[in-house]
C-alpha cells in the first residue's frame, strides 16, 4: 500500500473523514484562503474536515492590536475571536463553507448559557453542519467563572444544549484549567459526543521599549511547537480518563508529531500554527502520517493505531 | 436565490458589491510553499538583496508580497525566527525572477541576509492587493522611507517610470537609492541629499503641483505623514502598510490594521490600502 492509500480513512462521532488531519479552530480561514489561493484551495484542500473560527451571537471586532508575538517555537496571539456574529455567519459565511470537499464542524461560543443554547439551535437545524464544536475557553458572564475550567460549569452547559441537536458535540478543552481530565469526564457524562485539546496556554510578552505587554488583550494563546509536550501529556491523561473520541492538536508540525498525539489516545489530530508557516501544511502531515503508520513497527505488534 | 443554490454557489472571490479599501488587485498565489533557489545575493549599503528563481509562482502585482524563510528556520536570538516574514516584491524579472529588498533588523531578517546563491529561499506568494493604476491621468509619485522603497521600484518599473522621492536614516541606507531610477533623496543626517525628511520633498512637490497620485510605503510616522500631506491637498494616495503578520493568507487574523471600516486584515485586504480609508497610518505594534 502506498502512502496516499495509506491515508485511511477515520470516524469521528459518525463523521466520514477521509484521513485523520483537520485543522484547529480559528487557524485556517478558508474564505480568505479561496480569495488568495482561488480554485487550488478546493482542488488541495488540505483538511479532512473544516473546523470553522468560533462564531459567537453578536459580531466581534476583535481586540486591539499588536495581536502577535513570536516566542521560541511559537507565538502568543490576542486575537479576540473577531466574526461577523450567528446572522451573518448563517446568511454569508455559512453558504460558501458548504461548498468546501470536507464535512464542516462549526465552532461555537456563548457568554451565557442562552447564548450557547441560541447558537447550537441556530446550527442544529443546517444541514450543511456535520458537527459542533462548544468553546468554551471563556468567562461565563452569570457566574464569573471559565466554563471549561469547572467541571460543574460543563455539566451544566452541556444539560441544557445536549438535548438540543442531534449533531456531534465537541467540547473543546481549555489546558488552563486545574483538572483538565475532570473536566473531560465531565463533558463525556453530560452527552459529550467527543472532547478536543489542547486550546492555546495563557501567555504574555511585555514591550521590551516600555515594559508594558505587547498584546493588545494583555494576555494570549500560546501555541506552536513550544505547547507540543503539554499537549502530548494532556492527551494522554485525558484518554485514560475518557472513553469519547480525542481530537488532539498542539504545535503538530509533522507526521510523527501527530503519531505521538494518536499513541496517546487521539482519534483524529488537528493542525493550527503550523498552517501559518505553510498552508499546505495538512496535506504534508496527512501523507507523513500515512507513510509512518504504513512503516510502523507498532502498527505491526497489533496495538490499535487509528491512522 | 434559494437556499440550495446558495449552498451550492462556489465559494466567491473579493466581492464586487463592497467597495474595495484598496485600488489595487491580486495574482493568485500557488496553493504551497516552495522552494525558490537564490541566484545572487548583493549588498546595498545597509540592505541585501535576493534574487531568486519562481519557476513555479506566477508574476506578482506590484505592491503584493510574500512570505520568506529559509531551510534552517530557528536557533537565533532568543531561539527565532519560527514563523515567516512578509516582503513586498522589490522586481520581477524575466524568467520567473523575484527580487526581495532585506534589511537585518531582527532574528528573521538577520538569517535570510545570510543566505548565499545556491541556498533556497522558501516562499509562499504573491499575497495582498497591490497598487492600482493612476486616477484622472494624474501624475504618479513614489514615496519610499528605508527598507520600504521595497514595493515602489517593481512598480516604477511596470509605470514605465514615475518620480521618486525616498528617505535615509543614512548614507548605508541611502545606498538603496540606486534601485529606483532618478529618486530625490532625503538622509536625517544629510550625509546624502537634502537634509530632513522625504516628507519635506513631498510637500515640496505637492505644493507645485497636487495633481498626481501618490504611492508610499515606509515606516509609519512617515506613512502618516504623507496621509496628511495628502488629505490637506484632496492628492489620492495609495499606502503600503507593514503589520506584523504570522500567515498572510488570512488565517491568523493578527495583522489587523484599524481602518474607517473598522479592523481590516491588512494580509488580504491590504497591504496596499487607500489613504482616505485610514484615520491614522500609525500602524501598532512594528519593530518585535
Amino acid at each position: 500500500m502506498n502512502a496516499h492509500a495509506a491515508a485511511t480513512p477515520t470516524e469521528l462521532s459518525g463523521i466520514e473523514l477521509a484521513h485523520p488531519i483537520i485543522n484547529g479552530s480559528g487557524t485556517f480561514d478558508a474564505i480568505a484562503a479561496r480569495r488568495v489561493f482561488g480554485d487550488a484551495l478546493i482542488g488541495q484542500f488540505p483538511f479532512a474536515a473544516f473546523v470553522s473560527k468560533t462564531v459567537t451571537v453578536a459580531p466581534r471586532e476583535g481586540n486591539p492590536p499588536p495581536r502577535l508575538w513570536e516566542t521560541p517555537g511559537g507565538l502568543i496571539n490576542s486575537i479576540g475571536l473577531p466574526n461577523k456574529g450567528l446572522r451573518r455567519y448563517l446568511a454569508e459565511d455559512l453558504p460558501e463553507l458548504a461548498a468546501l470537499p470536507v464535512p464542516l464542524i462549526v465552532n461555537v461560543m456563548g457568554f451565557t448559557g442562552d447564548e450557547v443554547v441560541e447558537l447550537v439551535s441556530a446550527f442544529s437545524v443546517r444541514d450543511e453542519v456535520a458537527a459542533l464544536e462548544l468553546n468554551v475557553s471563556c468567562p461565563n458572564v452569570e457566574t464569573g467563572l471559565v466554563m471549561g475550567a469547572d467541571p460543574g460549569e460543563v455539566t451544566a452547559l452541556l444539560r441544557r444544549v445536549r438535548p438540543l441537536t442531534e449533531k456531534p458535540l465537541i467540547v473543546k478543552l481549555t489546558p488552563n484549567a486545574t483538572d483538565v481530565v475532570a473536566v473531560a469526564r465531565a463533558a463525556q457524562d453530560a452527552g459529550a459526543s467527543a472532547v478536543s485539546l489542547i486550546n492555546t496556554i495563557r501567555g504574555m510578552a511585555l514591550d521590551p521599549r516600555t515594559g508594558h505587554p505587547w498584546l493588545g488583550g494583555t494576555t494570549g494563546g500560546v501555541s506552536g511547537p513550544a505547547v507540543r509536550a503539554v499537549a502530548l501529556a494532556q492527551v494522554h491523561a485525558v484518554a485514560r480518563g475518557v472513553g469519547i473520541p480525542i481530537v488532539a492538536m498542539g504545535g503538530v508540525q509533522n507526521g510523527r508529531d501527530a503519531l505521538d498525539l494518536i499513541m496517546a489516545g487521539a482519534t483524529v489530530v488537528a493542525v493550527g500554527t503550523e498552517s501559518f508557516r505553510d498552508p499546505a501544511a495538512g496535506t504534508r502531515i496527512s501523507r507523513e502520517l500515512a507513510a509512518l503508520c504504513e512503516n510502523s513497527s507498532i502498527s505491526r505488534h497489533g496495538t490499535p493505531l487509528n491512522c | 436565490m434559494s437556499a440550495e443554490q446558495r449552498v451550492r454557489r462556489p465559494l466567491s472571490a473579493d466581492s464586487p458589491a463592497r467597495r474595495p479599501l484598496s485600488a489595487g488587485s491580486r495574482v493568485l498565489a500557488p496553493f504551497s510553499r516552495r522552494a525558490a533557489r537564490v541566484l545572487e545575493r548583493r549588498v546595498y549599503g545597509a540592505y541585501v538583496v535576493l534574487r531568486c528563481a519562481d519557476p513555479d509562482g506566477p508574476r506578482p502585482r506590484a505592491g503584493q508580497f510574500y512570505m520568506l524563510a529559509a531551510r534552517r528556520w530557528g536557533g537565533g536570538d532568543g531561539e527565532r525566527p519560527f514563523l515567516p516574514r512578509a516582503f513586498s516584491v522589490l522586481r520581477s524579472g524575466a524568467d520567473h525572477e523575484r527580487a526581495f529588498l532585506i534589511e537585518d533588523v531582527g532574528p528573521g531578517t538577520h538569517r535570510l541576509c545570510e543566505l548565499q546563491a545556491g541556498e533556497d529561499l522558501l516562499l509562499v506568494g504573491p499575497l495582498g492587493l497591490g497598487f492600482g493604476a493612476p486616477e484622472d491621468a494624474r501624475r504618479p509619485l513614489l514615496v519610499g522611507g528605508g527598507v520600504g522603497i521595497a514595493p515602489l521600484a517593481i512598480w516604477q518599473d511596470e509605470l514605465g517610470g514615475a518620480s521618486a522621492l525616498v528617505g535615509f536614516r543614512d548614507a548605508p541606507r541611502a545606498e538603496g537609492a540606486r534601485l529606483l531610477a532618478d529618486a530625490r533623496v532625503a538622509t536625517d543626517d544629510g550625509s546624502v541629499g537634502h537634509r530632513g525628511l522625504v516628507t519635506d520633498l513631498l510637500r515640496e512637490e505637492l505644493d507645485g503641483d497636487a495633481h498626481a497620485t501618490v504611492y508610499a510605503c515606509g515606516p509609519p510616522a512617515m506613512l502618516e505623514s504623507v496621509r496628511v500631506l495628502c488629505a490637506a491637498r484632496e492628492t489620492p494616495a495609495q499606502l503600503a502598510l507593514e503589520s506584523g503578520m504570522a500567515c498572510g493568507f488570512g488565517a491568523c487574523f493578527g495583522c489587523v490594521v484599524p481602518t474607517r471600516r473598522g479592523y481590516i486584515r491588512l494580509c488580504v485586504d491590504g497591504p496596499v490600502v487607500d489613504a482616505a480609508e485610514l484615520e491614522t497610518a500609525m500602524v501598532a505594534g512594528m519593530g518585535h
